[in-house]
């Protein structure tokens, strides 16, 4: 049984809007927006130029250090690389692609002979080549967290909690390619050595769960599939690990230190796809959803593809609409722009027109204690803010505000509705600007007296 | 299609949702809570339970009205804690009190105690208890001056002259009367509440229903009252000073302010600790102040010292109940907190 951790919000999940849709194919977009940097690590370098035809599946970005390459989702011709807005805020070094509305397959695409017998190191490189990250949003590149987690790992865990509100991408995959997941996973578990590979799905799914468990039982797979208490953030990796194993990943730490990797639903497919027919990721499942769009919808379209017409092809948005989030509504980022393309990492763009956020004009924090019981690293929010607000950098280190994850479950439980979360993403960049000057200061320090 | 150029986009900090609970949808259910105790007390004392404590509630949402416009600061009644600290001071005076003493009271608590510190959330006393403890030194006699509620209800409605005073089950166990106070009232009487006392705390039961629904609607947390009660019930059962040890401990939990104080006293947020841990140490505090100054101090009643007494030391308490931060294994806290 999957045990629980202490904290967490219950936010009503919204997902009824979009959770029995079908995932749609969006009619191909004349052009595509693809910028340099879809996972953690420094953007890719451009490989191509303005002119150069490029067809699906091409290597268009190349990455140094840690990340992942980038290919091209269409076929056609490049018509710029410059810097556009992207969705993780600024501008960045974008590869602008006409569409030749013909999808010609790039020759660098080549399925492996027989899959099931490659070896690890391999399927390694595949994942590698085909510019694989961590599709839930965190965008760490996956290869790296395989070729890291060999040896070290025993417990692989897919995430296919999918805890944010409105989201529902990973849900309809359960549903509509089960089979991709299941032998994703068995891949995973190969990759690995290890025995089963266990899916950690949240309970309201309970139909996904069926689907999958049916695929488990034809194949006679090595995964299981786990239900989980329905949670905000029970999709937290830490967390997720926690649920699964009991046991907590330490303070600073990775799963792979308590032998665990986490790796979320889409990843897994894309893994699956890569390893099959060696496609990279070109293409998205996003959720267009929230109460300012007209039509929500379960989009599969391009990497790439500007948010504006997902959008028209959910019927626009309505009048009022006044913001723009590109991932769930607890932790995605607010857009000043509907010119943004679609990411890796880009699960869902929600519109909202209505009172979802409201917020009053001199917040006064009224000691609840509620941010306390709420927050799933253990910290004390109240007591954080204070300190922020006052600039505190040394208190708030000691506080332990470099474990806050930014969940956001402070902020939404917050009956005085005080600003924790934004407070605490410039409170930690006042505790690492302190720490820079500290240092720099003990450095002038020693050289004087040297 | 829609002219994405045109919208006006915010673009905030994360999350874009928040939940649905407000400071003044707490403060509602606060009051909501405390009718039970209010209808309880216009049966016993008579329409002037009512009407005290309408003054009492008008009286707090002048003063924060006044101190904010005076002071030129963002005006806050909207957000109703004035009214929580108005009904909870007429609760912990004697019905029959003068109009303008509790405005005074009133004065006392929403500006010295609340205001000057800040506002709500920064005070370090509990208003309403800081008013009563201010009346009480300041209008010894009308503060311990107890209506009688088995007499003629109508002498309470009008003037006070007719007033047929009695002594509070507390005073007569203090008076070592305790033989006398099981004769005058049984225990179901002292749960339900047909004792002499302050305005709202007599009734037991209408404040153990107040407390259930605040617990229900998750506005408080059962660590205090129920640490602050069973403390008391443990220590009186332990050490009657007359009768059985069972007898003793039902009069001490049911006589006097325990519910009133354990409920909706020592739970208010600004003044009491923020973690569950905290709190329940708190109320075992407040539980031990209440015992000691009912057995050794000169006042028949501890509870409304005990918790101030106990405020003084949340910022105490928090500091040495944080919670273990995710990640952190018991055996190795002490390498982790370095």
């Amino acid at each position: 049984m999957a045990q629980a951790f202490f904290g967490g919000v219950h936010p009503h999940d919204m997902k009824a809007a979009t959770n029995e849709k079908a995932i749609e194919q969006l009619p191909a977009p004349a052009e595509v927006v693809i910028p340099m940097s879809m996972h953690f690590g420094a953007p890719c370098t451009p490989l191509v130029k303005a002119g150069d035809e490029v067809k699906v599946g091409q290597k268009i970005g190349e990455f140094r250090g840690l990340g992942a390459p980038i290919h091209a989702s269409v076929s056609g011709k490049v018509k710029s690389v410059e810097p556009r807005p992207f969705s993780m805020g600024g501008s960045m070094m974008s590869v602008i692609i006409e569409n030749d509305f013909q999808d010609t397959v790039s020759e660098e695409v080549q399925a492996p002979a027989d899959p099931d017998v490659l070896p690890v190191d391999q399927m390694v490189e595949i994942v590698k080549n085909a510019g694989i990250v961590g599709m839930g949003g965190a965008t760490f590149p996956t290869h790296v967290k395989i070729s890291g987690g060999i040896g070290k790992v025993d417990t692989v865990i897919i995430n296919g909690a999918e805890c944010e509100p409105y989201i529902t991408g990973d849900h309809r995959t359960m549903l509509e390619r089960p089979e991709e997941i299941i032998g994703g996973a068995t891949y995973l578990a190969k990759m690995f050595g290890v025995d089963k590979v266990v899916i950690g799905v949240e309970d309201n799914k309970q139909n996904g769960i069926d689907a999958m468990k049916r695929v488990i039982s034809e194949k006679n797979a090595p995964v299981v599939v786990e239900s989980l208490r329905c949670r905000y953030p029970q999709g937290g990796e830490k967390q997720l690990c926690q649920a699964v194993t009991g046991k907590q990943v330490p303070p600073g730490g990775l799963p792979s230190d308590i032998g665990c990797a986490v790796f979320n639903i889409n990843t897994t497919c894309a893994i699956f796809r890569a390893i099959t027919t060696g496609m990279p990721v070109v293409r998205k499942i996003v959720t267009v959803s929230g109460s300012g769009v007209v039509e929500p919808k379960n989009i599969e379209c391009p990497v790439g593809t500007p948010v504006s017409c997902l959008l028209d092809f959910c019927g626009g948005v309505k009048d009022g609409t006044y913001k723009l989030i590109a991932g769930g509504p607890m932790m995605g980022m607010a857009q000043y722009t509907a010119d943004i393309p679609v990411a890796k990492g880009t699960g869902a763009i929600l519109a909202f027109c209505e009172q979802e956020e409201q917020t009053v004009e001199h917040p006064q924090c009224i000691r609840c204690g509620k941010c306390v019981s709420v927050c799933p690293v253990h910290l004390e929010p109240l007591f954080m803010y204070q300190y922020a607000s006052k600039g505190m950098a040394d208190e708030l280190n000691e506080a332990h505000i470099m474990d806050c994850m930014e969940c956001g479950a402070c902020s939404y439980i917050c009956p005085a509705r005080m600003h924790l979360t934004h407070m605490f993403k410039t409170g930690k960049q006042l505790v690492k600007d302190k720490m820079a000057a500290d240092k720099a200061a003990a450095e002038a320090k020693k050289a004087k007296e040297a | 299609m829609t002219d994405y150029k045109s919208l006006k986009l915010i673009a905030t900090s994360n999350p874009h949702i928040r939940g649905s609970e407000t400071t003044r949808s707490i403060m509602l259910d606060v009051m909501i809570a405390l009718v039970p105790a209010l209808g309880f007390a216009c049966f016993n004392f008579g329409f002037r339970a009512l009407s005290l404590t309408a003054v009492s509630v008008a009286g707090c949402f002048f003063w924060e009205w006044l101190y904010r416009m005076l002071m030129k600061k963002p005006l806050s009644i909207n957000d109703l804690s004035c009214a929580v600290t108005g009904m909870l001071l007429a609760f912990v005076c004697p019905v029959q009190m003068p109009y303008w003493m509790i405005l005074i009271g009133d004065f006392f608590a929403i500006i010295v105690v609340k205001q000057l510190f800040g506002g709500i959330g920064k005070n370090f006393l509990n208003p309403a208890l800081a008013g009563r403890a201010i009346l009480l030194a300041s209008y010894a006699g009308v503060m311990t001056t107890w209506a009688d509620p088995a007499a003629e209800k109508a002498a309470l409605v009008g003037a006070n002259l007719d007033l047929v005073t009695t002594a509070t089950p507390l005073a007569m166990m203090k008076g070592g009367q305790f033989a006398d106070l099981l004769g005058q009232y049984n225990v179901a009487d002292m749960f339900i509440g047909r004792i002499p006392g302050s305005l709202g705390e007599v009734s037991a039961l209408a404040l153990l229903i107040g407390g259930a629904y605040l617990v229900w609607r998750k506005v408080i947390n059962w660590q205090t009252p129920v640490s602050y009660i069973a403390t008391v019930a443990v220590l009186s059962f332990l050490f009657p000073k007359a009768g059985t040890g069972a007898e003793w401990m039902l009069y001490s939990v049911f006589g006097g302010g325990l519910f009133l104080g354990a409920i909706f006293m020592a739970t208010d947020y600004a003044t009491s600790p923020v973690t569950k841990k905290g709190q329940l140490i708190f109320g075992i505090g407040c539980g031990l102040f209440t015992i000691l100054i009912r057995y050794f101090g000169s006042y028949n009643e501890g509870v409304c010292y005990s918790i101030m007494v106990m405020n003084l030391l949340v910022p105490l308490i928090d500091k040495y109940t944080k919670p273990t931060r995710f990640g952190v294994v018991k055996s190795d806290k002490k390498e982790a907190a370095k």
